[in-house]
């Protein structure tokens, strides 16, 4: 403050005391504070402000970031082996221990610690998310933008593909298509990479994306056919700007906060598909604990310890309630008619 | 409208051609068989399953199994389930009531619920109803149905041990049944009601802004009658449609909750079928479920257009 004071050719001499030349300001100062707050109302600073004043999308912003930072780094602060099978760790009725000091979640029966498990398994189900979501988001743009900015044959063209996608049975496709095809991506991946588990989860990905980005395709093209006739694109046109620039650099950042909102939710969507798909047991193998797969492995214990399957349930519904809260507060804050 | 609906019927039976095209590639490409067993039984010589193989058809090229599957299929002959040995549309249908039963009646359920909380939540925006509404309608929606059920179980029969959580298809009598019911409904209906309730509140509090509502308010009509006959009756249609476009959805979603009471109905009937790569029978369910979407996406757009006035296709 005092240094844009000093900065002013009409400044006062630098007063005494800083609080009060901050109250009193010149009418120079008071024009550059305004501008200076007309400058920090960017579009992101602006939906930014907006987004605050949401308060339970705030707080899922926190849980959401809890939930990553824990299940990311936890292991830094929690450094247990969560796939150490310890045989004296069964407990004296074979389905583990109860929680205690030692073990917040007890161990399972194959005396391995839960919340060790947990930790590592969230990391799997929260990237399987954020991946599928962003393949299918990315799908769905550049499908709907293309139909959109192109119009003609190549719309019609897309848009009965994406029809037929619309009609196709998502979830038995998906339990198909996992089933029959895992064991043979995992020995694939298992000889080329050494690693037969990345087979699994690019499968999940990939199939989860594929069968997910029809909404954001048909919301993307609509958007695309009312842009390309306003004046903004004319203009652009008039100055010779070239077709893909017209397409990502004038028209794609208008349709941007409809995007984000989409991706948002269909984080959350692609979450509780996988936990679905590994809930059934056709999803990853027991050696990649994530929360769904954990669920079905515990779910067998859910009379003598009902503890070990809420935990993994409770952490699916937890995140993905934070990440629906967020995408609200999202869709408040970039929808510009809802600017207060 | 006639010409529209032909023409609406012609491409959907090109789409679900060209889906029963893709699903039974995905079926016909897989690796192993129904037969696999046999190949690791060291008492069923490879020449009875060679014969067997030919038998049933799976030594021919892709496109001509599909071809015999189709014709079969559009006679209305499914095909003999690989597992059971026995007609696979007996099969799938046996299990269809169940299903329908469970299922129907959550939706039933969330419907009468969604509908007059959505509308009540737009009337009274912001207010505390309005509130609770919401949250528990987010609740709804980030709930997993195998959680819901998870917790349910370990509520009311773990602790409680008030009702049974394995459902038991051969039970006679209208209470046992009931009581067997109410877990796996309530937690399609809490899943189903969230996402509807929202939609309702959304599709009200568009209408309630316009300018017809504020008319029939200043001609002096009271509230109740401006709500329930003039903003109702136009924020439903698009719930309508909606509620048509969804229903085949629920007999996927009731995969998950099937497996988890353990209800003999078509969602378990799949998952076996699946893991026992019975083609006959994931293929009458998968297609079947895509035959229903197609179907109801038709259904809405006819509701739409006859609710709508202002909807015309031609």
């Amino acid at each position: 403050m005092s240094q844009q004071v000093g900065l002013s050719s009409q400044a006062e001499l630098p007063s005494a005391s800083p609080l009060l030349s901050d109250l009193a300001g010149s009418p120079g100062q008071a024009r550059r504070d305004l501008e200076a707050a007309r400058k920090s109302r960017s579009l992101w600073g602006n939906a930014w402000r907006q987004f605050k004043r949401h308060k339970l999308a705030m707080a899922g912003l926190v849980v959401l970031t809890i939930m990553i930072v824990g299940t990311f780094f936890g292991n830094l602060v929690y450094p247990r082996d969560e796939s150490f099978i310890d045989w004296s760790l069964t407990g004296p009725m074979g389905y583990g221990l109860s929680p205690s000091l030692e073990y917040p979640f007890g161990t399972d029966s194959l005396g391995r610690d839960i919340l060790a498990r947990v930790l590592w398994g969230g990391r799997i189900s929260i990237a399987v998310g954020l991946l599928a979501a962003l393949v299918a988001i990315t799908l769905g743009t550049v499908i709907g933008a293309t139909a959109g900015f192109l119009g003609g044959f190549v719309d019609s063209l897309l848009m009965r593909f994406t029809d037929m996608f619309i009609s196709l049975p998502q979830l038995p496709l998906l339990l198909l298509i996992s089933f029959l095809y895992r064991d043979d991506i995992y020995n694939f991946f298992q000889k080329r990479f050494g690693d037969g588990n990345l087979g699994i989860f690019v499968l999940i990905v990939l199939v989860i994306a594929v069968l997910n980005w029809m909404s954001t395709a048909r919301l993307v093209r609509a958007q695309f056919l009312s842009l390309k006739e306003k004046e903004f694109v004319e203009a652009a046109k008039s100055i010779g700007a070239r077709e893909s620039t017209l397409m990502f650099k004038h028209i794609l950042p208008n349709v941007l906060s409809p995007i984000i909102v989409a991706a948002t939710l269909a984080v959350g969507a692609a979450i509780i598909t996988e936990s679905s798909l590994s809930f059934l047991g056709l999803g990853f193998p027991s050696d990649v604990p994530t929360w769904g797969r954990l669920l079905f492995d515990y779910k067998d214990f859910i009379q003598l310890a009902p503890y070990q399957s809420i935990l993994p349930g409770l952490m699916i519904f937890l995140t993905v309630l934070s990440i629906n809260y967020v995408g609200d507060g999202l869709r408040d804050a970039l929808d510009p008619r809802k600017a207060r | 409208m006639g010409r529209y609906l032909v023409r609406r019927i012609l491409i959907s039976m090109i789409t679900l051609v060209a889906i029963s095209m893709v699903i039974f590639t995905i079926l016909a490409m897989a690796p192993g068989d129904p037969l696999s067993g046999f190949a690791t039984n060291p008492n069923v010589p490879p020449e009875l399953r060679q014969r067997l193989r030919e038998q049933m058809g799976l030594e021919d090229p892709v496109p001509v199994q599909y071809t015999r599957w189709a014709s079969q299929y559009a006679q209305g002959n499914w095909g003999i389930s690989y597992t059971t040995r026995t007609s696979a549309s007996d099969y799938v249908l046996g299990r269809l009531p169940v299903t329908l039963k469970i299922v129907g009646g959550a939706y039933l359920i969330s419907i009468l619920i969604a509908i007059p909380v959505g509308v009540i939540s737009a009337v009274k925006q912001y207010s505390w109803f309005d509130n609770t509404a919401t949250t528990f309608a987010f609740l709804g929606f980030s709930l997993p149905t195998f959680f819901t059920g998870i917790v349910l179980i370990v509520i009311f029969s773990v602790q409680l041990k008030w009702l049974p959580f394995v459902y038991d298809g051969t039970v006679e009598g209208f209470w046992p049944n009931v009581k067997q019911s109410i877990m796996p409904v309530t937690v399609l209906a809490l899943a189903g009601a969230g996402a509807l309730t929202r939609f309702v509140r959304a599709s009200m509090l568009e209408v309630i802004s316009q300018d017809y509502v504020r008319t029939a308010r200043a001609k002096g009509l009271r509230e109740q009658v401006v709500i329930v006959f003039h903003a109702m009756r136009n924020a439903l249609i698009p719930v309508v449609t909606i509620i048509a476009l969804e229903m085949p959805g629920v007999v996927g979603g009731a995969v998950i909750t099937e497996q988890i009471f353990r209800i003999p109905g078509i969602g378990s009937a799949l998952v076996q079928g699946i893991q026992e790569k019975d083609v006959p029978v994931v293929m009458a369910i998968t297609f079947g479920v895509a035959v229903l979407v197609v179907i109801f996406n038709i259904i809405a757009d006819v509701l739409y257009a006859l609710l709508d006035p202002r909807i015309k296709y031609s």
